[in-house]
């Protein structure tokens, strides 16, 4: 018989979390409540713009109804292709510049944590500027049209690419990597026959959905004066023509979601 | 030199610490023949693996010498141990094939060493190479197999691939850590079979040594011509898989009530 099962049963506790882990949870929690109350009081609600917010809700759908269809050929359309070059090219632009970036960020494929550092600097610079503020700088640069645009959409891009690329490479199996090391592979086909194979899915993946965000964030773009459907739509609301901005949205809406059919049906296949 | 021509790969007072002061690997010196399979057997964590990785430098020796086709294998700079392992091939336990090419592309992987990186990004490989591939898959049982993806295939055939690519780089030493760990006994056999077959001839008509890390003593006895028994670090048995009684496996695993 098993001498420990005989003895008198001591009761055995069990606690998940030791008191320094309970401790920095319940901080943790204090400090969410704690934001919370203090964001709710720092935001001044002004209590008569939120009485007559149905109405006025209410008010502006009437302008917008019937949606000014008739616009779309003579204001919407071009403007529209615009968006989608910026979107396009942008995408393209910030893919050419964040693969070698998102390699330095990488540390199995750059074991050099300084580079590491330095890509890692570089990809959280490029995202912690809005995709706004990227094209007030390059609108400030290049004067107002889609090359400020496009240029907004791919540094903003790079970050985002950059990034994900990068955890993609670090999270990449190790064993076929140590294989073709093992065969005596140089280093450049160690990436395109062992790294690349594994990242490839994620990397469509990446870059149709930062394609699919790029279409929408473009599409503001326009309001600074960067081209594309922004610019329509800055005119219509300027100009209280609510029925065109109706016309405008809608025509965002539709795009984005033969985007978002397109980007699934292509993520399906590379994968 | 004491060894002869018959010596594939020496090694000489190999020490590997990955931690200083703690080394796993204590002052091995081991010499290779030119044919036959050397089964290195010995408890988890005993240094197996580490000594198998260190003699094609996936993990760098801390001391020691490794002398194979007349260079030091420790001394090399990037570019010649590059080329040096071009003429090792290895085996895996967890195979490292790579999941989302081909059989056929895997097996190519193989000759990496020797293909330009913009041939083998452009997937021009040369014809031989290709050849031999087909030739190789006829002998591991995998004909027919060239455009399935690797990851579509059973433990079995997976290890088969392996074993092709190690052989598709023409080695004139494989190593093989754990092939068969992975694998049911049925086919484990007839991985250790495979092995034996191909390191008998290579594909060119000349046999090659093979070292092979087990745990299954009784796999190790069947197959191998030689079994190195280690323990802590150190070779404790050295010898015929005939002399490795039940009293040697003690001093190589230690206690004795698995051995009934």
């Amino acid at each position: 018989m098993n001498p420990a099962a005989s003895l008198p049963a001591e009761p055995r506790t069990w606690r998940r979390f030791t008191p320094a882990q309970r401790a920095a949870r319940f901080s943790v929690y204090f400090v969410i409540v704690a934001a919370i109350v203090a964001s709710a009081r720092t935001v001044e609600v002004i209590p008569e713009f939120l009485y007559d917010a149905p109405e006025q809700m209410q008010d502006l759908f009437r302008r917008m109804w019937p949606i000014a269809f008739y616009h779309y050929a003579g204001g919407v359309h071009e403007a529209l292709v615009d968006t989608l070059h910026i979107a396009s090219l942008g995408t393209i632009l910030a893919v050419v510049m964040a693969v070698p970036i998102g390699l330095l960020a990488a540390n199995n494929v750059t074991p050099n944590k300084v580079v590491n550092y330095f890509a890692k600097l570089l990809l959280v610079s490029s995202r912690s500027v809005n995709s706004l503020v990227w094209a007030l700088l390059f609108v400030a640069v290049f004067g107002p049209g889609a090359l400020a645009g496009t240029l907004a959409i791919a540094f903003r891009s790079i970050g985002f690419v950059g990034k994900l690329l990068g955890e993609a490479l670090e999270e990449s199996n190790a064993g076929p990597i140590e294989a073709l090391k093992a065969a005596g592979a140089p280093w450049s086909s160690i990436l395109a026959k062992g790294y690349w194979p594994q990242v490839e899915p994620s990397f469509w993946s990446v870059v149709l959905f930062r394609w699919d965000i790029n279409v929408r964030e473009s599409a503001v773009l326009g309001l600074v004066g960067a081209g594309g459907i922004g610019m329509a739509l800055d005119t219509a609301m300027n100009l209280f023509q609510w029925d065109r901005v109706a016309m405008v949205l809608f025509s965002i809406f539709c795009v984005v979601v033969v985007a978002e059919i397109v980007v699934t049906q292509i993520r399906k296949r590379v994968i | 030199m004491t060894e002869g021509i018959a010596t594939a790969l020496s090694i000489r007072n190999l020490d590997k610490e990955y931690t200083r002061g703690k080394p796993v690997l204590r002052a091995i010196t081991l010499a290779i023949g030119a044919t036959g399979i050397t089964a290195i057997i010995g408890p988890s964590g005993t240094g197996k693996s580490t000594l198998i990785r260190c003699i094609n430098r996936l993990v760098e020796p801390t001391s020691g010498e490794i002398v194979f086709q007349g260079q030091d294998l420790v001394k090399l700079d990037r570019r010649a141990l590059r080329l040096a392992r071009r003429q090792i091939g290895m085996v895996f336990q967890e195979y490292n094939l790579v999941e989302r090419l081909t059989v056929m592309e895997n097996l190519l992987c193989g000759r990496l060493g020797y293909v330009a990186p913009l041939k083998a990004w452009l997937r021009k490989y040369p014809q031989g190479d290709i050849d031999r591939a087909f030739s190789l898959l006829d002998t591991v049982g995998l004909a027919g197999f060239a455009n399935q993806r690797a990851d579509s295939l059973s433990g079995g055939q997976r290890q088969r691939v392996g074993i092709a690519r190690a052989i598709m780089q023409e080695p004139k030493l494989l190593l093989a850590d754990e092939p068969t760990s992975s694998l049911d006994p049925k086919t484990s056999v007839e991985i250790m079979e495979l092995i034996g077959r191909v390191c008998r001839d290579s594909g060119r008509g000349n046999a090659i040594p093979v070292i092979i890390n087990m745990h299954d003593v009784e796999l190790a006895k069947r197959f191998a011509d030689r079994i190195i028994g280690m323990s802590d670090g150190r070779i404790v048995y050295d010898g015929a898989p005939a002399g490795l009684t039940d009293a040697m496996l003690k001093t190589v695993y230690g206690g004795e009530a698995w051995l009934q």
